[in-house]
């Protein structure tokens, strides 16, 4: 199993869950999140004084998959979620040691 | 009908016209007592108004104001220094407030005659208003000494003790604001130009009274206190401008009570005041957003409203005695000049006047006080004559370029005064019971520390 964390652009979000619902990847974590990478912030400035806003809003989704359908998952989070301007976010995948359903102990990739 | 008869109904005609001429009398006297009712009805009409207007100034508008400019933690804190001087300095007009700043007394301060507002009641007093109650001159003049002390306030958001404040705000009341009051105001007071006062000062509705007193002694708060923790390296960001917003929009509102109620009648003066109010503010908005744009690249909502505020601060001592387009002139003068205080100076000096209370009604009302100076003339306001009955020349449009060392006189003193008082009262209130919160109380921000709740309870 594998899990894929990806960090999006906030207003890409409904774009990427689409996709993946159209490849049949329906569970998934969404958290909002500030931070960055390359891009640069921006400045606020109130009655003089500037602030150099440089955290800014982003969307991080997180969802555990079957290993062979990870590449399938990654393919289709880029195609969803580029813009192709610098801030269109980042994947990074984890190896996933285990998977349990709370509800009836369901263990491994029954349990996702 | 024989002779006899006819001679004595000869005497008729002039019993009849002595009767009517009795008649005639009463009738003059009850027509002049219903002329006085009604104007006293039309003009104290519009001083309840306005003194309501006033009140609104500081609850909701400058509580509005100043809540959206502090950050989350801190809004209800803000708020409440606002509410609470409705309800001290109230308090304090009633017990002595109000006979320390228009009891005769002497040059500087007032007497004790209206002590507990003994004899101010529905009768007029006629030196200061002769067609409303004293009461509602009294509660008019109320408002302005709560939004006085009010505006001190945004100098030491953030970080001021609550027992700080209550002790602080009293003694400034008693120290510094009831005396200039009587200087500018109060009959026989020193800067009176209308009451005997020996250094005839302008001073329409407040420039030197309200705004150099609370501004000054809002810069020397600042200095005293010091910087909030983490400034300016730290985001202090306003954390609602909606509030902010709604606030000087109240603030714009309310104002027409504060300068046009000056007139202390419902007369062609309040019209002209309420224009020259409404010229200031408009053209102070658009003098603050144009320096700013020019200077930033982008024109703010909080410059907009901030340049309006000061617009409004700096016709104040102008409003009674200024035609229109000097209303203007003035306004767009005071944007621009509070934008630079704002922007640039206090950048400069690295004071921490945290929402800029020195920089809006210490730096408009100056440029206020100073140009009323200027363009004072008696086409707007006749009441200074000369033994003939003819207006006096009031500024230098009407040819007395003196009176601008007259405004300059009255700045002077309302600059020392608020600036030597307030040191002496912080000296005090640190003394009694220290003017700062703990350092851990200010991170955790003032309304759970100091009130224990907090603003937005989102998850409630």
């Amino acid at each position: 199993m594998k899990k894929i964390e990806a960090i999006i652009q906030p207003f890409k979000l409904e774009d990427v869950k689409e996709a993946l619902k159209g490849i049949g990847i329906d569970g998934m974590t969404v958290s909002e999140v500030r931070g960055h990478g390359r891009q640069k912030g921006h400045k606020e400035v109130y009655r003089g004084q500037e602030y150099e806003v440089d955290l800014l809003p982003k969307v991080k989704l997180e969802m555990v998959v079957p290993s062979s359908r990870a590449e399938e998952v990654i393919r289709t989070v880029i195609q969803s979620a580029r813009t192709g301007k610098i801030g269109d976010g980042k994947i990074f995948v984890y190896e996933v040691a285990e998977a349990i359903r709370i509800r009836n102990e369901d263990r491994g990739e029954a349990a996702l | 009908m024989n002779v006899r008869q006819m001679g004595w109904l000869g005497l008729l005609p002039a019993a009849v016209w002595a009767q009517e001429t009795a008649g005639l009398e009463k009738k003059l006297a009850d027509l002049e007592a219903a002329v006085q009712s009604a104007q006293s009805a039309g003009d104290n009409a519009w001083m309840l108004v306005s003194s309501a207007l006033v009140l609104m100034m500081t609850g909701p508008g400058l509580a509005l104001f100043y809540g959206g400019l502090v950050r989350r933690k801190n809004v209800l804190a803000t708020m409440m220094q606002s509410f609470t001087l409705m309800a001290l300095i109230t308090v304090l007009w009633a017990v002595v407030g109000y006979s320390l700043a228009f009891g005769e007394g002497n040059a500087f301060v007032g007497d004790l005659r209206y002590l507990l507002l003994r004899g101010v009641d529905g009768r007029p007093n006629a030196d200061y208003a002769a067609t409303i109650p004293h009461q509602s001159f009294m509660v008019f003049q109320l408002m302005f000494a709560i939004i006085t002390p009010a505006l001190i306030a945004g100098a030491f958001a953030e970080r001021m003790k609550f027992t700080a404040l209550l002790w602080f705000m009293t003694l400034w009341a008693l120290i510094v604001y009831f005396p200039m009051a009587h200087m500018v105001w109060g009959k026989g007071g020193l800067l009176n130009a209308f009451l005997g006062g020996a250094i005839p000062c302008f001073d329409f509705a407040g420039g030197t009274v309200v705004h150099i007193t609370s501004g000054v002694s809002a810069l020397v708060c600042a200095l005293y206190i010091g910087k909030r923790q983490g400034y300016p390296s730290e985001t202090m960001k306003p954390h609602n401008l909606v509030l902010s917003f709604i606030g000087a929009c109240l603030l714009w509102v309310g104002w027409f009570g504060f300068n046009a109620g000056s007139a202390l009648g419902s007369s062609a003066l309040a019209s002209s005041a309420f224009v020259a109010t409404h010229f200031g503010a408009a053209a102070a908005a658009l003098g603050w957003l144009l320096a700013e744009w020019l200077r930033n690249g982008k024109p703010s909502v909080l410059g907009a409203i901030s340049g309006s505020v000061c617009g409004l601060v700096a016709i104040t001592p102008a409003s009674g005695f200024v035609k229109p387009i000097p209303a203007l002139v003035i306004g767009f003068v005071a944007g621009v000049v509070c934008y630079l205080m704002v922007a640039s100076v206090k950048q400069r000096f690295g004071y921490d006047d945290s929402l800029d209370a020195f920089g809006v009604h210490g730096a408009g009302g100056t440029v206020g006080a100073l140009l009323t100076g200027v363009f004072a003339t008696n086409a707007v306001n006749g009441a200074l004559k000369d033994a003939q009955g003819n207006p006096l020349p009031l500024g230098l449009v009407d040819g007395n370029p003196g009176q601008i060392v007259n405004q300059a006189i009255g700045v002077l003193i309302a600059w020392v005064l608020a600036a030597v008082g307030t040191f002496v009262i912080l000296k005090i209130t640190d003394a009694l019971v220290g003017v700062r919160v703990a350092p851990e109380e200010e991170v955790q921000g003032l309304d759970l520390s100091l009130h224990g709740e907090e603003a937005y309870n989102f998850e409630a």
